[in-house]
């Protein structure tokens, strides 16, 4: 690697702003829990389950927004060649994943009391859980290329690749869903109820603080491991000249 | 050039050609289309009911098996370093490649699921609309295969992963090619064709793309 976009600036300010962005998230997404979950009332149609909404929405949101991060990291990389966008987008993956299987989980929790089941295969289900599949794809090749050593563009094409597809899946497992069944779960609810909108607001900002901090501490403990390697390469090559 | 590069990679991947083994997807999709009706029973309505869809599967599982051959001897060979020298964008050479791949694998696919179709006592109707999926959906699923052998081309995981890597992305051409047999829909097969346009498009960017990432290391 033709050293770094300037590690040192990134980790100056990284520093600073990981354990801040850690404690800001924290605190949030506790307020919002303990609003949610304590000072919320039950909701008509789905009683106190509706609580989980402040977990499951904020989770979907990351969901996304990390295949987003990894599209954007991605694009920045493969044009303007930026080393710390590589490390980002593989530095979102992860949490990414881990927010989609979260989604799916307390969807699936959810889904047992208000429609009777843990699963159906609603549009929107199934295409987090194709998202999640993709998820795994891209850390299994981001993993793979960072072992052998091959080039860090091959997993932002293929980032790039996916996130081309994920309206395509979208929209067609939506469609797909119309086509078997008539849309047999509608959710109880119309609009939110401004009660509802301000604590979740608040867990989406807290939750979204969290995975900046989370972004940036994976991205330190990436960039650690390559100055490690750096070092001991620099080492062996110091050892040999020597000798 | 372009018909040279196409008739050598179809000389590599043809069944018979250097590369050979291309005989193998299709025995496997066979094998597939004969473990159903062991799996669930010899029903017959329940196989003309669901067989359409088995075929599917059976074909998107094929589709997984030649992919680490696709790409990745040509890497290691130096083939795609030769093109270059010669001035042949890395893009043209996927084209081309995606365009031989589909002719290696979709019409013995087709022929194929005529055998698979009386296996599973698909009716005519069902296996007309199959075969019409299939022949809309089989250049998407070749234009996947060939970007994601060129992502995994320099890699040792390479084919272990290229199955996880195949699969979500294959997901739109499934859902349409699979969902005309429910209504019996030209509209879907239409639309299977439109995502495997798409596909095809992307297909010689992002492969090249590849191509130059793992040459450049």
């Amino acid at each position: 690697m033709h050293g770094f976009a300037n590690p040192k600036r990134f980790l100056s300010i990284a520093n600073w702003l990981t354990p801040l962005l850690f404690v800001s998230g924290i605190v949030l997404s506790a307020v919002a829990l303990w609003w949610g979950l304590f000072n919320v009332p039950p909701d008509r149609l789905m009683g106190d389950t509706v609580r989980i909404l402040f977990i499951h929405v904020p989770a979907a949101w990351l969901g996304m927004g990390g295949w987003t991060a990894i599209a954007i990291s991605s694009l920045v990389f493969l044009v303007w060649r930026h080393p710390l966008a590589s490390l980002a987008a593989r530095a979102a993956a992860v949490p990414g994943a881990v927010f989609t299987a979260v989604c799916l989980a307390t969807g699936s929790i959810w889904g047992r009391p208000t429609w009777g089941t843990w699963w159906v295969w609603d549009g929107r289900l199934t295409s987090m859980l194709v998202l999640l599949f993709l998820y795994f794809g891209y850390i299994a090749l981001a993993q793979s290329v960072a072992r052998e050593g091959g080039s860090s563009r091959i997993p932002a094409i293929f980032g790039l690749v996916g996130a081309v597809n994920i309206p395509i899946i979208n929209r067609s497992v939506v469609w797909w869903n119309s086509l078997h069944q008539p849309p047999s779960i509608t959710m109880g609810k119309s609009a939110i109820d401004p009660a509802f909108l301000v604590p979740l607001a608040i867990a989406v900002l807290g939750f979204s603080l969290l995975f900046g901090g989370i972004v940036l501490a994976r991205m330190r403990a990436l960039l650690a491991d390559i100055q490690a390697d750096a070092r001991l390469r620099r080492k062996a090559m110091g050892d040999e000249a020597l000798a | 050039m372009i018909v040279r590069l196409l008739l050598r990679d179809l000389s590599q991947l043809l069944p018979g050609g250097r590369r050979g083994g291309s005989m193998l997807p299709l025995l496997f999709f066979l094998a597939v289309a004969m473990l159903y009706p062991f799996a669930v029973g010899p029903d017959a309505p329940l196989l003309a009911r669901t067989g359409g869809g088995v075929i599917w599967v059976a074909a998107l599982l094929a589709s997984i098996l030649p992919l680490d051959r696709l790409v990745a001897p040509d890497l290691e060979q130096g083939v795609f370093d030769q093109l270059a020298l010669r001035g042949v964008a890395e893009e043209v050479v996927i084209a081309v490649r995606v365009l031989a791949h589909w002719l290696s694998f979709a019409p013995l696919l087709l022929l194929a699921s005529v055998l698979a179709a009386a296996l599973l006592n698909l009716s005519g109707e069902t296996l007309k609309l199959v075969l019409a999926g299939l022949l809309a959906g089989t250049p998407g699923l070749a234009a996947i295969g060939v970007t994601i052998a060129a992502l995994t081309a320099g890699l040792r995981t390479g084919a272990a992963l290229s199955g996880l890597l195949l699969i979500p992305l294959a997901v739109p051409v499934l859902i349409f090619g699979a969902g005309a047999l429910e209504r019996a829909d030209y509209g879907a097969i239409a639309l299977c064709g439109a995502i495997s346009l798409v596909l095809v498009a992307i297909a010689p960017f992002a492969g090249g793309a590849a191509i130059r990432a793992a040459r450049e290391g």
